[in-house]
């Protein structure tokens, strides 16, 4: 049995929709953030499989700087998480309600 | 069969892994099952050929981003048991399937039109590691400049904003205390 491109899109689609419904059910910041790293690996096995079934390295390129964004997109994150936390003592979103909107 | 057999116990593990990250209720469960996830991950990379990929993701997902959550759940109440949002469930699955959808609808757009050429092409006789390099020091030498930017900025934000009065508690201090610290601030600012 071969393993085909679509075979690697339908996992990425099916960790993708994980990641989705972990950012739309969670109300932790943190766990927020785990599902957006969800979403990122996703992103990453479909790039990674497009490159390899087409012979092409511009997706394991893109892939990298996927890793990058993510890597960095945590340390701003986590630092910002880390403020709030001192300030109000939780992070949940609901409490995060200061601009009244 | 190898391949086959390797992808369908990896995309098991990969998919149970993430799914009791997103469902449970206990931070440190989620985080241990993500590192995991991550791990399994890899090993898609490494089937793909991805040699390079796969051990960056290692490195940079396992090694450095679950080591960083693991020391920012210090900071945090993690034993408590997270509460959760009492929303719509049918809703909410609903939106996922669409939005995944629309996704793979993007992804195979590309791939129904079959007149896709490889724009960097694979080196015969060169490592994937070999490859990558010579393609990213040469094509993507500007976008991984940016990214060594980007990165720079992403950890002076980091310290700027986690590291700032570390040596004074700001939860066991009373109102004014904080108060009195944030006038001083304004006063050396302005």
């Amino acid at each position: 049995m071969e393993i085909s491109l679509n075979h690697y899109l339908v996992l990425s689609t099916i960790l993708f929709a994980i990641g989705l419904v972990g950012i739309m059910r969670r109300k932790n910041l943190l766990l927020l953030f785990f599902a957006t790293e969800i979403l990122l690996n996703a992103v990453n096995i479909a790039f990674a499989a497009i490159s390899h079934y087409y012979g092409d390295l511009t997706g394991q390129m893109f892939a990298f700087f996927v890793i990058a964004i993510a890597a960095s997109e945590l340390a701003v994150g986590l630092g910002l998480l880390i403020v709030w936390y001192k300030r109000h003592g939780n992070i949940d979103l609901d409490t995060m309600t200061s601009m009244r909107g | 069969m190898f391949e086959a057999v390797a992808f369908y116990l990896f995309a098991f593990l990969t998919i149970a892994m993430f799914y009791i990250t997103v469902t449970t209720s206990q931070a440190l469960y989620a985080l241990t099952a993500l590192a995991a996830g991550m791990i399994f991950i890899s090993a898609f990379f490494f089937i793909l050929g991805a040699d390079f990929l796969g051990a960056v993701q290692i490195i940079v997902y396992t090694g450095a981003v679950m080591a960083l959550y693991a020391f920012g759940m210090m900071f945090f109440d993690t034993t408590r048991e997270v509460k959760e949002k009492k929303g719509n469930k049918f809703i909410v699955v609903g939106l996922a399937t669409l939005a995944a959808v629309m996704v793979v609808a993007i992804f195979m757009a590309p791939i129904v039109s079959t007149n896709m050429v490889a724009f960097y092409p694979m080196i015969e006789g060169a490592g994937n590691t070999q490859t990558v390099g010579l393609v990213l020091f040469t094509k993507y030498l500007i976008p991984f400049e940016v990214a060594a930017v980007m990165l720079l900025v992403a950890m002076v934000a980091g310290i700027v904003l986690a590291g700032k009065k570390m040596d004074l508690s700001l939860t066991l201090m009373n109102a004014e205390q904080i108060k009195e610290i944030e006038d001083k601030d304004k006063k050396v600012l302005s």
